[in-house]
Order: structure tokens, then sequence, then C-alpha cells
């Protein structure tokens, strides 16, 4: 009698099971992408974004002023002192090149594993990207010292005549950044290209139409043309995703090949690239948990993207918690007496507070309720959780470059380093020119790829419905193979 | 050259289909009466549509293979031409030897990325014949659907086999609407 309403329900069930969530969901035609995420471009600049851009640009502008008091002043403006010659520059030079990370491999990785969902988010974490890795290219130049030598990096002879030193990790680090800077443009680019053309094609105001259609370079869909356009946007992926595990492994090797213990170790290139992309996507959920909230984009960011994000943060911050294990099991194995006295020293030194915060509770921990399903489907978890690794992994950066430094092998030149005003606020001056620059793609570039969005809805496939079954060879058997 | 009553130079035949499926098939029947001179307008790349064309591998793939030798080589070249000829560096008293050749790896394979990446990029717009000012499908008003959510094929007057009713028979049958003929200018 309690059978037949049971039924249905059964039945329901199994097409739940079965049916795969769609990425874009409400059934939304081709249009849709159009209009809402070229409205966003085309409306005017609402006034909460002022605000913001007020804000953010003023902390822009105020880092500018540091580093330009830095470089009138001399490097006593900032806190580094012998034995601690690295300390928050290189902290946040690392710090933001690894949050660029995660924006190559949602547009390089992601695309070569096919992984459709990435491309509500890529867009927007390629130009995160690009801003982090501005911000990343100041501090190299910045902490020389002596600024106007910083062309001396350039692979050109200097004015006595002296080569650089290829062999040398700081030369690798130079070609590693820029090559990673110079490619992220060209991915970022390429894919724009077809959207710069909607806007062109939307234009209203002749001004817009001219600069538009000077960017899109005269796009127009051609299906001659997407078959190079998909073979290069394949080959730029292909190259990208190398590319980002060299560019940190090169990062890590600036550490690596020194002496200095607790930097002395072969496990860091893949515990830094594991780290970047952890850090990276806490980012990317950082900036696009509020924007998908102000420009209504829950149809294209679905809470199954954030599932997966979320998925990653953990399964990169268990790489990193298992890294830094290894690093004390080794430190305790090695039986080096130095290697045991610096990691004791991370944990109850005068930073014992950084790691204790930063790396066991912001990175090992809190990454773990993504176990938990509704941890991942709670947007405020995700976003403590996010915001928890953006400072955990400043922390790590930090704790390994001056932690590894302010005690070394004399204990007659130990010295804490405190950081003065001017090291804290070119940090909060990089912060301010990556919001700034990223309030500023959202206004005026689309922050979402339209032509790649439409190839995720279900009518994008021609197989999709109209022709059922196994596409049959065409008379005269003209259909040619790959 | 073909010539409308009016004297405009024909660039095309055009129709506007409903779906990526009717365009698909059109394209397929296009490919089979023998066109050259065609080509099918999208928002963005259809799922095998280059098959449907007749189109086969893009070999774009090629140039970006000569940019990454070519930055092979040239890494090579600039780091042990200084390293090894114009200026050898003796640092730290760090042995020079066969097996100290993997220090130059770093940076030759970040030039290979570079150079081809950058072969990739300028390669997909030179095989495309891009960046251009204009072109005659813009004359369309309706074209400027294509970036949204339009699917369009136009078979050029150029094409040996394009006569007017020939091909405006053809892109009805296929389902084609909007039917018109493209100017040059």
């Amino acid at each position: 009698m309690d059978a037949a309403p049971a039924v249905p329900g059964t039945v329901k069930e199994a097409e739940r099971v079965i049916t795969r969530v769609p990425l874009v969901l409400n059934r939304r035609n081709f249009n849709w992408p159009t209009e809402r995420i070229s409205g966003v471009v085309e409306q005017p600049a609402p006034r909460w974004w002022w605000v913001a851009f007020t804000i953010t640009s003023s902390a822009a502008t105020f880092g500018l002023f540091c580093i330009g008091y830095l470089i009138s002043t001399g490097v006593g403006t900032w806190g580094n002192q012998v034995p601690v010659g690295w300390a928050w520059d290189i902290t946040n030079f690392v710090f933001w090149i690894g949050i660029g990370h995660a924006g190559t491999l949602i547009s390089a990785i992601l695309f070569l594993l096919r992984q459709k969902w990435r491309t509500s988010i890529n867009r927007s974490a390629e130009a995160m990207t690009l801003f982090a890795v501005i911000c990343a290219g100041i501090f190299p130049g910045i902490h020389v010292g002596r600024f106007w030598m910083a062309w001396y990096l350039a692979p050109v002879p200097n004015n006595w005549a002296i080569w650089q030193n290829f062999r040398s990790p700081l030369m690798w680090d130079v070609f590693a950044v820029s090559t990673y800077f110079t490619v992220s443009v060209l991915f970022w680019y390429t894919g724009l290209v077809p959207d710069l053309a909607t806007l062109r094609d939307r234009a209203t105001t002749k001004i817009r139409k001219f600069i538009f259609g000077i960017f899109a370079l005269g796009w127009r869909g051609a299906n001659r043309h997407w078959r190079h356009y998909e073979m290069a946007y394949l080959l730029l992926a292909g190259l990208s995703t190398p590319l980002v595990l060299s560019v940190h492994s090169v990062v890590s090797f600036d550490f690596a090949t020194s002496v200095v213990p607790t930097w002395h170790t072969t496990i860091f290139p893949p515990y830094f690239v594991a780290g970047a992309i952890f850090g990276g996507f806490a980012m990317v959920l950082t900036l696009l948990i509020p924007a998908r909230a102000i420009f209504k984009l829950y149809d294209v960011i679905t809470p199954a993207h954030i599932d997966k994000m979320a998925k990653i943060i953990l399964l990169t911050g268990s790489f990193v918690a298992y890294a830094y294990m290894m690093e004390f099991f080794v430190a305790w194995y090695s039986g080096n007496s130095y290697e045991r006295f610096a990691f004791w020293n991370r944990i109850f030194g005068p930073y014992w507070w950084y790691w204790w915060l930063g790396m066991l509770f912001c990175n090992c921990l809190s990454p773990q309720l993504f176990w938990f399903r509704w941890c991942r489907r709670n947007i405020l978890v995700v976003f403590f959780v996010s915001m928890c690794v953006n400072a955990g992994m400043w922390f790590e950066r930090f704790i390994i470059i001056a932690g590894g430094l302010i005690r070394d092998f004399l204990p007659s030149s130990w010295r804490v380093y405190h950081p003065t005003w001017v090291d804290i606020w070119t940090y909060i001056g990089t912060i301010g020119i990556f919001t700034s620059l990223f309030l500023l793609f959202i206004r005026f570039l689309p922050m979402i790829a339209m032509s790649e969005i439409k190839t995720a809805v279900p009518e994008a496939d021609p197989h999709d419905g109209a022709t059922p079954g196994i596409q049959s060879v065409p008379s005269g058997g003209k259909e040619r193979t790959r | 050259m073909i010539k409308t009553p009016y004297g405009h130079k024909v660039y095309a035949m055009a129709a506007e289909y409903q779906s990526t499926a009717a365009l698909y098939e059109a394209a397929k029947r296009v490919r089979d009466a023998g066109f050259r001179r065609w080509d099918v307008y999208s928002p963005f790349p259809i799922h095998g549509m280059d098959e449907a064309m007749g189109l086969g591998k893009s070999w774009l793939s090629g140039w970006v293979l000569f940019g990454g030798i070519s930055g092979l080589l040239t890494a090579a070249l600039v780091e042990f031409g200084p390293s090894w000829g114009l200026y050898p560096l003796d640092v730290h008293g760090k042995p020079w030897n066969f097996w100290t050749v993997p220090a130059f790896f770093p940076i030759m394979f970040e030039l290979t990325v570079l150079f081809g990446a950058f072969a990739a990029f300028f390669a997909w717009q030179g095989m495309n014949h891009l960046p251009r000012w204009n072109h005659p499908m813009f004359n369309w008003d309706r074209f400027s659907r294509v970036t949204n959510d339009g699917f369009f094929l136009a078979i050029e007057a150029r094409d040996p086999r394009f006569t007017e009713n020939g091909v405006r028979e053809l892109l009805e049958d296929t389902g084609g609407q909007h039917i018109t003929i493209v100017h040059e200018e």
C-alpha cells in the first residue's frame, strides 16, 4: 500500500544520479552569456566600483610612493639587515608568483585534461595570473638596492663587458618569470580575441567600435580561422603546462641551491609548485565568490564549480601538509644538527606563532574541512578557508625565507628581523595594485570567456539530439579523417 | 567577377542557420557538392566541423616546432657563447666540465617555450590572414550576430562551381534562412 508512491521517487533518484549536473544552469541559450557578461562591461560603473577602486588605487599609489622612497633613500628603509638579506621583499615575490600559478593551471592544465568547467573561471583566473606576476616582478627589481643597475639581469654584457653567470639560479629566475609573464599574456589575449569581437559587434559608439575593432584583429568567427585558432590554443596550453611547473621550481632553486639550513632541500620544487597552486586557487575563490554575487553569475559559476575548486584546495593542501611533515622527518633523520635546530627553531623560535597559526592552522588544518560536502557547498566556509590559505601561504614563505636566515650557523650573527613601515606599505601597495588592476579588468573586459562558455551549453554540440545515433559516412566517401 | 544589376561586386551568397546541428549538416552537403571557396561562421568552434567541411589537421604545429627549436638554439648560443667564449666566469671556483652543462638547461627550456609561444601566437594570425581592417561579410547586417548566437554559411562567388541559382537552391535545401547576396564593398 505504501509501495506505490515509493516507485516514482526511486526513478527520480536514479535519474538524478545518472544525469550530469549541467555546467550552465537553467537551460540558458547562447544569447544569455553574451548579454549578461557584455552587459557588465557596457553599463556605467556602479557606485561600489568607484568606492572600491578609490580605496585600492590609493593603496597602490602609496605603495608606489614607498618604492620611490626606497629607491631614493636606500635599502636601509627596509628592515633587512645581516644575516636577513631576504625578508618581506622575496616573501612577497614568491607569494605573488605563486598566486599566478592557479590561473595557468586552470587555463592550461585543465584545458588539456578536457575539464569543461574551467570555461567559467579561466578568463578571470588568467587575468589574476597576469596581475599577480606584475606584483611579483616589482620585488626582484627593487630589492637589488641599486635599482638603476637592474639591467645587469638582462643577457647583455655590463659596462665592464662582463657577461652574466648563466649557471646561477637567479639568472634562471629572470628568464623563467619573464617567459611566464609573456606567455601568459599571449595565451590570455588569444583567448580574448573572439570576445573582443563580440564587444566590437555590440558597440554602440564609434569610439568603442574602433577600439574593440583594433584589438579584435578583424575576427569574424570563420571555421577556417577557428581551426588554426584551436590548434594554437591547444599548443599554448601544452607549452604553458610544463612552463608553470618550471617557474615555481626555478623559484625554489633560488633557495634549494644554497647552503642555508631549511633551504637546502631537494623536496623544494614539487613542494613549491603544490603550494603555489594551493594558494592560487584560494585567491581565485577570494576574487570569484564576491564577483559571482555582485554580477549575479550564479548560473555559470555554480556550486559545482566551487565544489571542484575546494577539492583542488584539499588535494594540494594535503600535498603541502605532507611536504611539511617530510621536512621535519628529514631534518630529524639526517642527523644534521643545524637542520634539526633550524626546524626546532621554526616551531619554538621567535616566529613560533607564524608556524602555529600560518602553517599548521591555515595551511594544514583549515583545508581539511573540505572533506565534508556541506563545507564545500557553504559559501561562507569556502570563503573562510580561502582567506586562511591566502594568509597561511604568505606566512609559509616568510617562515621559509626569513625564518631560515635569522639563526644560521654562527650564533654570534643571529638577529631577528622586524619589518619597517616601508616594508609593510610596499606589500599593501602591491595588494592595491593587484586589486586595482582586477577592478579595471572586470570593468573593461569580459570577465568570463563568452565564446568558451557557449561550448558548455548542450546545444553547442551538433550531435546533441538533432542527429541521434552514429553518423553515417556520406555518399561518395568524402569524409576525411584526421 | 559577378555583379548585381546595380553594379555591386558580389563576394558571396550567404545563409543563416538555426542551430549548430543545422549548420553542421549543411556544411556536409556543401562539402559533398564539391565547393572549395566557402566557410561557416559561428560564435564558438563547433565540434566536428573541420571534418564536416573536409578540412584536415591544422599544420600550425609546424610553426610552433620551428619556434621551439629556434628558441632552444638561441638559448644555446646566448649561454655558451659568453660563458665559454666571450667572458668565461669563475664563480666560487665551481667546476667547468661536461657534468655542469645541465646548469644551462633551465634557460634553454624557458626560451624554447617562449619562442614556441610566440610562434603559435603569430602563426594563428598569419595563417588566418589577420589582423585585417574589414571583410565583405561585415557588410551583411545580420552578420553582427556571428559573435553572439548566429550561425552562418557563405559560398564565395569566385568558387568555380558558383552559380546564383544553384547556390541559392543548395542553401534553401539545407535549411538556410535569410539567404542573401553579400557585396564586396
